[in-house]
């Protein structure tokens, strides 16, 4: 080895770099590791991320990419200090993923007192591009009012119009059925009737019974994570969706059907924004996360982050920096595309939006095997998907 | 049991000559290097973390004021500091009011809950009062669910850094450290002078043997009426500070989960002593902190260690260094 090896490597990095000299971008993964939503984000997301890193060839467009990670526990106060260390101390550009409402409001702040970029993918909450919307932040995956809206709308579509709510007594809950309730009278439904169950919730027998005998073709579930899985567990023992009642789900991933098992969850209706059995793009990606996952297909949030870091490469190929504001800017500008959500793009809001789908769990029967879960139902248009921008109350908005 | 009673009840004349100021010079060397520590801290780690391990130990001084020196196990000391929290951010973001102020208020509210559940919760003992305490710790957790102005599961965002006093600008990281840095080691003094207080003698009688405490003419419940508000009147400090330092008030700070890991805190540093908290909330904040990159396994090591220590020095680690200095800390 001679001396004229190292300057030969700069000289071809150089050139390899084109016009732009390298660019060192370092991302934080953050989301829940080992606790509730660990399944449908976790690990995961940073397999997604390293993906996206590899796929767009960062390293030979001069882009060097350092991924790191950490467990917010679902407590917005860790993930509170995490996200002020990484922007602080760590050097960190941009954070990914964030499930936890809570959480992801907290470092949607940090975010934007630091100017940094913050790509949600994991959390639920439609504040992030609402009320407390963020010049800094895009919401990727889907929110409440997208869930609520998908599922609303597109059963009554389909003829199911007569609902019953079963919902979780705290303020989540009986915003996802005000919200749902009004999209299935706007859409032409009828609202039967509605109980609310304590939150946390073991015994939903009673509310079920209730639901039961109301009459309604649909029972919504307006809750989530552990509620919604005891409700769908002994909603399977009560016989609801075999007696022709639909059972659906406001709030639910991939990762909870496959926990649940098909004997407990089929006939259930849900919407994602997500399959990896969609087609051609979503299939090949997934088979290439499964088998970096240990066999696991990926959950929407998975896919979210993959798309969302993508983008984020792109815009800052694009611009040449890795400043917040022109890769903000570029982002927002820039179309959407990538194999996953199609073709989509970034509203002044930062609400990302694509196609939602609403899907009906298949029967054990129909399943061909591991994670052959969904039959697509319905497709809502990307126009239709997500509130729309006026409607939010965000400032960024004229 | 017994040996631990001897070394409290000898504890002042054993701790060392008494300096003028009443403290031994031991722990006035302790408390000189604490300072030191949490002076030159910021220098070397990062202010919001060293913020945080202060609030924390400021929470779990003020809950072993209740466990080690008044030998009550409140299993839902949660409560106070997570309402104090939630009123402090309201009163910052929602009317505005200065630092200060929003952290009086915060820990007034505490010291009322306090003043209440306490009334009720000392008429029983043992396991009954952990019960009790954690039952209406429970009913506050239900309450900052349910209530309108703590934002549900979303809880309390961009509680703003206003002015200090109207006057002193404390956005910045580290004006807030000193801020943060003078209200914890006050509060910690003020718990010092308790123990050390005739009063706080009295505590101690009371947790060896309530019933002679009784017979030497003590009014026993009026003392573990005031402890109790004591100890959630600084817990209630303790989280108001903790909501300006994070800018949210959420329910984590309210969940029955923050009362079993200020449990931990006290019991890990040594529940008798003096500075026994500080290191517990060291140990584990560091903990949740820097190890949060290993993900699930921080509850394993979080777990492992509290067994290790329950099997190992059930003293807590500054309980067994005291038992080896044979001096009381």
């Amino acid at each position: 080895m001679n001396i004229a090896t190292p300057i030969l490597a700069a000289a071809m990095g150089l050139a390899m770099a084109g016009s732009a000299y390298a660019i060192d971008v370092k991302i934080g993964v953050l989301n829940d590791r080992s606790g509730t939503y660990a399944d449908l984000s976790g690990e995961g997301s940073v397999i997604a991320a390293q993906m996206a890193v590899e796929d767009f060839g960062a390293a030979d467009r001069g882009i060097n990419v350092e991924i790191i990670s950490a467990d917010h526990q679902n407590k917005p106060d860790v993930a509170s200090t995490i996200a002020r260390q990484w922007y602080d101390e760590e050097g960190v550009d941009a954070i990914f993923d964030v499930p936890t409402s809570s959480a992801a409001l907290a470092v949607n702040e940090i975010t934007r007192e630091k100017n940094k970029i913050f790509i949600d993918s994991g959390a639920a909450s439609s504040d992030l591009t609402g009320a407390q919307c963020s010049p800094n932040t895009v919401h990727w995956t889907y929110d409440t009012w997208a869930l609520a809206n998908g599922t609303g709308a597109a059963m009554v579509e389909t003829g199911a119009d007569k609902w019953f709510f079963l919902t979780a007594d705290y303020a989540f809950g009986h915003a996802l059925e005000a919200d749902t309730s009004a999209v299935v009278e706007e859409t032409g439904g009828e609202v039967l009737g509605s109980v609310r169950h304590p939150f946390p919730g073991q015994d939903f027998s009673s509310y079920l019974l209730q639901a039961q005998s109301s009459g309604a073709e649909v029972i919504g579930l307006a809750n989530a994570g552990g509620d919604t899985v005891n409700a769908i567990k002994q909603a399977a023992e009560f016989g609801i969706t075999q007696s022709g009642q639909s059972l659906a789900a406001l709030l639910m991933f991939i990762t909870d059907v496959h926990a649940l098992g098909l004997d407990a969850a089929q006939g259930l209706v849900l919407t994602e924004s997500f399959y990896w059995d969609l087609n051609e793009g979503t299939r090949q990606w997934s088979e290439r996360f499964a088998e970096r996952n240990g066999g696991d297909m990926p959950t929407m949030v998975h896919a979210g982050v993959y798309a969302g870091v993508l983008h984020y490469l792109k815009a800052i190929e694009e611009t040449g920096t890795i400043d917040a504001g022109p890769v903000m800017e570029a982002m927002k500008a820039m179309p959407t595309s990538d194999p996953l959500f199609g073709e989509g793009e970034i509203r002044a809001d930062g609400r990302k939006v694509h196609d939602m789908y609403l899907f009906r769990v298949k029967s054990p029967d129909a399943s061909e095997g591991a994670w052959d879960y969904y039959d697509l139902v319905y497709t809502i248009p990307a126009e239709n998907a997500f509130r729309p921008i006026e409607e939010g109350g965000c400032e960024l908005v004229e | 049991m017994t040996d631990q009673t001897l070394m409290d009840t000898v504890e002042t004349p054993s701790a060392g000559r008494p300096t003028p100021l009443g403290i031994p010079r031991l722990h006035l060397a302790i408390c000189a290097a604490l300072v030191a520590f949490f002076i030159i801290g910021p220098f070397f780690l990062y202010p919001v973390f060293l913020m945080k391990v202060m609030c924390f130990v400021l929470f779990a001084c003020a809950f072993n004021l209740l466990l080690g020196y008044g030998g009550l196990l409140s299993f839902g000391h949660a409560a106070f500091f997570g309402s104090a929290s939630y009123v402090s951010a309201h009163a910052a973001k929602a009317w505005g009011l200065t630092p200060e102020l929003s952290i009086l208020l915060g820990t007034g509210s505490a010291a009322l809950l306090g003043l209440v559940i306490g009334a009720l919760a000392i008429r029983r003992q043992g396991i009954y009062f952990a019960m009790v305490t954690l039952a209406f710790a429970q009913m506050v957790y239900f309450v900052s669910l349910q209530a309108p102005f703590t934002g549900g599961e979303d809880g309390i965002q961009a509680v703003p850094r206003n002015m200090l006093f109207g006057l002193i600008d404390i956005s910045s990281d580290n004006a807030l450290y000193a801020f943060v840095f003078v209200i914890v080691f006050a509060c910690l003094f003020l718990i010092y002078r308790i123990i050390h207080s005739p009063f706080g003698q009295v505590l101690k009688a009371i947790r060896e043997n309530e019933a002679r405490s009784v017979s030497l003419g003590y009014r026993v419940n009026r003392y573990k009426l005031a402890v109790f508000v004591m100890s959630t009147t600084l817990a209630g400090t303790a989280g108001a500070t903790k909501a300006l330092v994070f800018q949210l008030a959420s329910l984590t700070d309210v969940h029955w989960a923050m009362s079993g890991e200020v449990v931990l805190m006290a019991l890990l540093g040594g529940m008798h002593t003096v500075f026994g908290p500080i290191v517990g909330a060291a140990i584990i904040v560091t903990m949740q902190n820097y190890f949060a990159t290993f993900g699930a396994w921080v509850t394993v090591l979080q777990g492992t260690i509290f067994v290790v220590a329950v099997l190992l020095f059930r003293e807590g680690i500054v309980g067994v260094l005291g038992k080896w200095l044979k001096k009381p800390l």
